[in-house]
């Protein structure tokens, strides 16, 4: 779904995964020794793009911003009377219970995706020259096919006469086809499914750029692999973890598509909802505000992945 | 040494995990039969009616309209960005805004345009989707030519301008040709979000004039027919061509430079 | 274009009827009259002899419903064309009706208290019925539907019924009851679903208990919820869309479904309206009040009224039309059919024993908060 967030930059050099300036491994260009240029310059480089993103980008957010604190019109849009109604609404346990249910999914499949993103990550990165491109440009393809096609094939797959069940009977492991869709496990899958990539790119450019150097040095100094791997490697692929765990956190907020194509109705996500306000219900002010609630939550997880990359930055192994 | 041996575990069961659906997507798009589970034998005849079927034709129009569209705007405001963020200013908070779009939930973003072309009572239309897709369109290509400014050797500008050449020249003589590849790599990526882009398609595109992800969206909640496995297929393999010859291009151009 | 910016270039009259349009679209809770004629005061003249060929009509419609030809059909009859855009729920098309001043529809499809709202917020234009004489082939129960008495701003073009559509061979005892779907016995655990559009999501429920389906009464709705929240606990699921495919593979067994989507023509499904009884919905057709090709889209409406044209849909997507010259036309055509499908041969009488869905104005959020709660419950 959030194909923005879904693909590698095709001709990007591995190491630059997409958006990765996003993540705190990337700083300030480091020698900048010139003058910043005539403010002519400045105004005909800066002024469209920045124009640009004032006008479709700050004021949309604005508006949505403005609407949390009116009332909804009766068939949409908004009437200019104030009221703190949406935020006890917010909080009413209907709906905060979906906003904190689905900050729960989205941490299950963040950490799921950390756990097999991270050895995935590890490989790749040790690999020949060669095959390292290739299995960085296999973890890229699924996304180059449509999002919404690719979801669907885990119905095909998980469905009560589907390959999933028909392999675990053929092996013998179930005599009868489990109720394998429409469930938590199936949407935490479809998620994982989608945003795996995401994952796996940032912890590879993290992986990569280690010096092998530190491993042999701890090596030699006596530590077991699992020691060195603890104290050495990992703490210093952190930033990477982290811009990884935002790269996935994130998209799976906000998604709505798989809980409704592969959840069959039973479960809904804070997505839902906010797709729900704007296109069923057409409360828009109260969509707005659960929309703001998604924007907190990601302020503090940025912050979060702000103070831990401060605390394990400064390390060597990471470019400056 | 089985330890060694234990981490290639998770790693082919990404692999795995990745592309079994697609496989079964693929292998079903030549399935004579109708039922999605049990291949009936060969057959092309899903491709021959998804060739016949004018709502996913015309879908696939108005995406390659909207993707070179947003490519173009994407292209032209991102680069310009990017020079300007990286030459011109060195405020952390333009830095922050360039980047917003790329960490913004794209439905946070689809919202928030809804609201604004309705309220400034635009009619939806293509032209709707462009505009929202060359949002995050441009912060990718800013960020992609950021990363290509950011190695680049500035000291063939500064020559350029102690020799006194104007900053538009400097622009176009040297720092454009030293970002080409940059900049052709965040082209390519702008193309290939928008043309798979969903969620901001679904809010801000007109009801008459529907993306191709939203054909397949509405297609999808109906049953799924072997079409869209065949459709499927299709997507796969001209991404696979585009990559390739991506690759190739890359290769080319580094070589050159 | 909106019209209240008209406004500013048209003689006084006209200017006194958008204020008149705009107050009734502003008051929100002020009215909403049964009836729905107040906003019909801002009726625009129509030149019965309008040259069609320069107009083109776009309309938006669930897909699969109406013929794939139907573009080509409109350019030889009538001259002008078609371009058709897809929805795949009242909501959808809701959304795009309501969220922007003109979203280029000239004709939409939507269900009776769809069209009903959509009035209500004077969006729609009301019907020069001298422009529809098809109108006539209407049955006169098709001008008695609670939502548009008299058919003052919208048209039916199917009309049914929700009941229980199931497999024969997979479902022990046949179903009579909403019981029956919202408690079903052990062995149908995960092959029994409900819609959740939110009206038809309570629809079960509300019969179940003896209730209007059409209450806002507060501790009416918490009983409906609690039935609801059991079913769900029961292992129910949940599908809009799907459900008739998914009774011929055979991966459900026993759904709510509309009595077109039940595919009766397969021997071993049949279709039965619970003895609690049900509704009576109908799809329409309306005219919006921003389409500058107002002509063409009663030339339009007054096509699908042609028997020939509006037979289609009962032959092809076997659901009742409101039309009794076309019906008379599909029962003499289609003896085959019509003895297969219990549906199809259900009379307007019978139907009208169902309670037509009406608009409930603001009391609509009560039914979006119970739909939010069956849903969000885990």
């Amino acid at each position: 779904m959030t194909a923005k967030h879904d693909i590698a930059p095709p001709g990007a050099p591995p190491g630059a995964p997409p958006g990765a300036p996003a993540g705190p491994s990337t700083g300030r260009p480091s020698r900048r020794s010139r003058g910043l240029g005539t403010a002519a310059a400045r105004l005909a480089f800066l002024g469209p793009g920045l124009g640009y993103l004032i006008v479709l980008l700050l004021v949309p957010l604005a508006l949505v911003l403005s609407y949390t604190v009116f009332r909804r019109g009766r068939f949409g849009g908004v009437v200019y009377e104030w009221t703190l109604e949406n935020f006890t609404r917010l909080f009413d346990p209907l709906y905060f219970d979906v906003v904190l249910s689905s900050v729960k999914t989205a941490t299950l499949t963040t950490l799921a995706a950390l756990l097999i993103g991270y050895p995935t990550a590890y490989v790749i990165a040790g690999l020949p020259r060669k095959w390292k491109t290739i299995a960085l440009i296999a973890v890229v393809m699924p996304f180059w096919t449509n999002f919404l096609i690719r979801v669907y094939a885990w119905i095909i797959l998980l469905s009560g006469p589907g390959l999933v069940n028909e392999a675990l009977t053929g092996i013998g492991l179930i005599d009868k086809p489990l109720q394998l869709l429409y469930n938590q496990g199936t949407i935490v899958t479809g998620l994982l499914y989608s945003y795996l990539p995401l994952m796996i790119l940032p912890l590879y450019a993290a992986i990569e750029r280690l010096d092998p150097q530190l491993r042999e040095a701890s090596a030699n100094l006596g530590a077991r692999p699992a020691r060195t791997f603890w104290s050495v490697t990992f703490p210093l692929t952190v930033p990477g973890v982290l811009t990884g765990c935002v790269f996935v956190f994130v998209p799976c907020l906000g998604n709505f598509v798989i809980p409704e194509i592969l959840g069959g109705g039973r479960s809904i996500m804070v997505g839902n909802l906010i797709r729900d306000q704007f296109l069923k219900a057409r409360d828009w002010p109260f969509g707005s505000t659960l929309a703001l609630a998604v924007i907190a939550v990601l302020v503090v997880l940025l912050f979060l992945q702000a103070w831990a990359s401060r605390v394990y930055g400064g390390t060597e192994g990471r470019r400056a | 040494m089985p330890r060694r041996r234990l981490i290639y575990v998770p790693f082919w069961a990404t692999y795995v995990f990745l592309y079994t659906p697609i496989i079964v997507l693929v292998v079903m798009s030549f399935n004579a039969g109708k039922s999605p589970y049990v291949f009936e034998g060969l057959s092309l005849k899903w491709y021959g009616e998804l060739a016949g079927n004018d709502t996913i034709r015309q879908g696939l129009v108005n995406t390659l309209i909207v993707a070179v569209g947003t490519t173009v705007l994407s292209t032209v405001l991102g680069t310009l960005l990017a020079v300007g963020m990286a030459r011109h200013t060195r405020s952390r908070l333009l830095d922050a805004l360039g980047l917003l779009p790329a960490v913004l939930p794209d439905l946070v973003l689809a919202i928030g345009l809804l609201v604004f072309y309705a309220t400034i009572k635009m009619t939806l239309g293509l032209h709707s989707v462009i505009l929202a897709h060359t949002v995050f369109g441009m912060a990718f290509v800013a960020a992609v030519v950021r990363t290509r400014l950011t190695h680049a050797d500035t000291s063939l500008e500064e020559a350029s301008r102690d020799l006194g050449a104007s900053p538009l020249a400097t622009f176009t003589r040297i720092t454009l040709p030293t970002l080409a590849p940059g900049i052709a790599a965040g082209a390519l990526l702008a193309f290939t979000l928008s043309i798979d882009e969903f969620v901001i398609a679904f809010f801000t595109a007109a009801p008459t004039e529907p993306t191709l992800p939203i054909v397949i969206y509405s297609m999808v909640r109906f049953g799924v027919t072997p079409e869209i496995n065949a459709l499927a297929t299709i997507l796969l393999a001209v991404s696979f061509t585009v990559i390739i010859v991506a690759q190739r291009m890359t290769r080319l151009t580094e070589s050159l430079s | 274009m909106s019209r209240i910016r008209y406004t500013r270039h048209l003689p006084a009259a006209t200017v006194a009827a958008g204020l008149v349009l705009a107050l009734a679209a502003c008051g929100g809770s002020s009215s909403t009259s049964a009836d729905g004629a107040a906003p019909s005061a801002a009726a625009e003249q129509l030149n019965p002899n309008a040259d069609l060929s320069k107009q083109s009509l776009t309309i938006t419609i669930w897909d699969g419903y109406s013929p794939k030809d139907l573009a080509d059909q409109v350019k030889k009859k009538l001259g002008f064309e078609l371009k058709t855009a897809i929805h795949d729920t009242n909501e959808t098309a809701m959304a795009k009706l309501t969220a922007n001043a003109d979203s280029g529809i000239d004709v939409a499809f939507v269900s009776g208290q769809y069209a009903q709202a959509l009035n209500e917020q004077g969006l729609l234009e009301p019907l020069h019925s001298e422009l529809i004489p098809n109108l006539a082939n209407l049955y006169p129960e098709a001008a008695q539907l609670s939502f548009d008495k008299g058919n003052k701003f919208s048209v039916p073009y199917t009309w049914g019924t929700t009941g229980i559509c199931y497999r024969t061979d997979l479902v022990k005892t046949p179903p009579t009851s909403w019981n029956d779907l919202l408690n079903p016995s052990a062995d149908l655990k995960g092959k029994v679903t409900m819609m959740t559009t939110e009206r038809w999501l309570a629809l079960p429920a509300l019969k179940q208990l003896g209730l209007s389906i059409n209450t806002t009464d507060d501790k009416q709705l918490a009983q409906a919820k609690d039935l609801l929240l059991k079913a769900k606990q029961g292992g129910m699921l949940y599908d809009d869309t799907t459900f008739g495919a998914k009774l011929e593979k055979g991966e459900a067994a026993l759904v709510e479904a509309w009595d077109g989507w039940c595919p009766t023509t397969n021997p071993k499904i049949k279709f039965v309206v619970p003895k609690e009884g049900s509704d009576l919905w109908s799809d329409t057709m309306v005219i919006m009040k921003t389409s500058k090709n107002k002509e063409a889209a009663h030339a339009f409406i007054n096509y699908i009224l042609d028997p020939a044209v509006h037979s289609w849909v009962g032959e092809n997507i076997l659901y009742k039309v409101p039309n009794k010259a076309a019906m008379d036309l599909l029962i003499k055509n289609n003896q085959d059919l019509l003895a297969k499908n219990t549906p199809l041969q259900m009379t307007p009488a019978e139907l009208l024993k169902g309670e037509s869905i009406v608009d409930l104005g603001e009391a609509s959020t009560k039914y979006t908060r119970l739909a939010t709660e069956i849903s969000a419950n885990q």
